[in-house]
């Protein structure tokens, strides 16, 4: 179309910003519930029960913003995805548990109810189902009409706990992990099959070879040496399991698998495992022996050297559980301002106010929370070459040369 | 005099300590980070050249730092429920 010559002059445009900034701070008048007009509208012919069905009406919708942030970090037995207004589009997930009074039970976790006549809310809504009761997420054994104390910390005392070996939401999105892992890494190995390792990769292979080459080349070989080929399967599965997970749960609606602190123990105990398994003789010696320590000092050093043996898969595994942690916490409280400062939805100016100054903040976080899934990722997978490279490396003179 | 009836008002000192916690640990890396960067700035300037591996070494060891920091921001969470 064409601009008249002095569309400069007119104004409309240059006043477009402005407006916006005005229905941002002040548009908290606006709102979608018509409850909420009539207040700001009449307020001489209003009754003392018309403004107390408002402040509960304001109270019930309030923001929680702790239970929202609990209720995406922490697993639970089905799979939330969203909610739209009052339905709930949720995943119900196989329960599968085992206790010495009832055997093995499995069942559909949808079919966990209300007792009779209440009705759930929240997230860790008590529910029960055939003689079993979930609370706050752990499975009990126990009728609708028990009641459940709990001690001080909030830990039940008068039910029985079963084995809870269900699939839980971690596993599924664990299970959605590995079916992207094989299904990638079977395509690119029958790749490499066909065409060979002379001919230049293309398509998905050419994605996963450099990095694949830079976990062989940059951690595995300065680490381990001529030893790197023992180790590189299990160096590989670390990284990529690691990062397919840790991108996983940035995607909205996702579990928080890394960020939960039983698979990073176990990511830990595997690598600890592994180091005290093919540590050699020097390595053993250097623990109950250590070199260049006088005799009296033996007591204080081999204690000290025994707990760094545990420390340091404890330290690898608080600061991959941690980062992720932070960072889901970050994200959830960002967005969450919007439905803070909206009241839940019900205000939109206010709403969309807040979020011309939360999106950009979040998206800015977002990029560098996906910095900080590829740092973990080769963080996690050094620190294991390290670890394991002290353990089988050869013996050394003990003056030693500079390295690099 | 104010101080004093502060801290007679609080029922628990959980919160509190955590979130004088958190701050004290967000200084710590603040500093420890900072340290980071100033020398890899430095060296980045004095020998163009090797950027890459100082660039490298230096995201490393924030990450290490940044580690410990999560240690206390992990034990602050936890002192939060007390």
């Amino acid at each position: 179309m064409k601009l008249p010559n002095n569309y400069n002059s007119v104004g409309y445009r240059r006043f477009f910003s402005l407006f916006l900034v005005i229905f941002a701070l002040f548009g908290n008048k606006f709102s979608l519930s018509a409850q909420h007009n009539e207040k700001v509208l009449s307020n001489d012919n209003e009754t003392i029960s018309e403004m107390v069905e408002d402040e509960l009406h304001k109270v019930e919708h309030k923001y929680n913003a702790a239970e929202v942030i609990a209720a995406h970090i922490s697993d639970a037995h089905d799979w939330h995805f969203l909610t739209l207004g009052h339905t709930h589009l949720t995943l119900p997930l196989p329960v599968i548990i085992y206790s010495k009074e009832k055997g093995l039970d499995m069942f559909m976790s949808n079919k966990f109810k209300a007792a009779e006549g209440t009705e759930a809310h929240g997230h860790n809504a008590t529910l029960y189902h055939n003689g079993y009761v979930l609370y706050n997420g752990k499975i009990f054994i126990g009728e609708s009409t028990q009641h459940i104390e709990t001690d001080l910390k909030g830990a039940v005392t008068n039910l029985a706990t079963v084995t809870d070996i269900s699939i839980t939401k971690n596993v599924a999105s664990m299970f959605v992990g590995l079916l992207v892992l094989t299904l990638v890494f079977i395509s690119v190995a029958n790749a490499y099959k066909k065409t060979g390792s002379k001919i230049a990769p293309k398509g998905l292979q050419s994605f996963m070879e450099p990095l694949i080459l830079f976990v062989r080349d940059d951690i595995a070989k300065p680490n381990l040496g001529n030893k790197a080929d023992k180790f590189l399967p299990y160096l590989l599965t670390i990284f990529f399991f690691i990062l397919i997970n840790n991108i996983l749960g940035l995607l909205p609606g996702a579990a928080n698998v890394t960020g939960n602190i039983a698979v990073t123990f176990l990511l830990a105990f595997l690598t600890l495992i592994i180091t005290a398994i093919n540590g050699n003789k020097t390595y053993w010696g250097h623990i109950f022996n250590p070199p260049g320590v006088p005799k009296w000092l033996f007591p204080i050093m081999i204690p000290v050297e025994l707990m760094g043996i545990f420390t340091k898969p404890f330290a690898l595994m608080i600061r991959l559980f941690a980062n992720i942690t932070a960072g889901h916490i970050i994200m959830l409280s960002i967005i969450g301002l919007i439905f803070m400062f909206s009241n839940n939805g019900t205000e939109i100016g206010t709403g969309f106010g807040v979020s011309l100054g939360a999106l950009p903040l979040a998206i800015f976080l977002y990029c560098l929370e996906l910095l900080v899934v590829f740092i973990q990722a080769y963080i996690f997978t050094m620190l294991t070459a390290l670890f394991i490279g002290q353990a089988v490396e050869d013996h050394h003179h003990p003056v030693e040369e500079a390295s690099h | 005099m104010l101080l004093n009836n502060l801290l007679l008002d609080i029922s628990s000192y959980g919160p509190l300590g955590a979130g004088i916690g958190a701050g004290l640990v967000a200084i710590g890396v603040g500093l420890g980070i900072g340290k980071i960067g100033a020398g890899a700035v430095e060296s980045i300037a004095r020998q163009p050249e090797v950027s890459g591996d100082i660039r490298t070494t230096a995201i490393i060891l924030a990450a290490f730092i940044e580690g410990v920091a999560l240690f206390g921001a992990v034990i602050c969470f936890l002192a939060m429920g007390a």
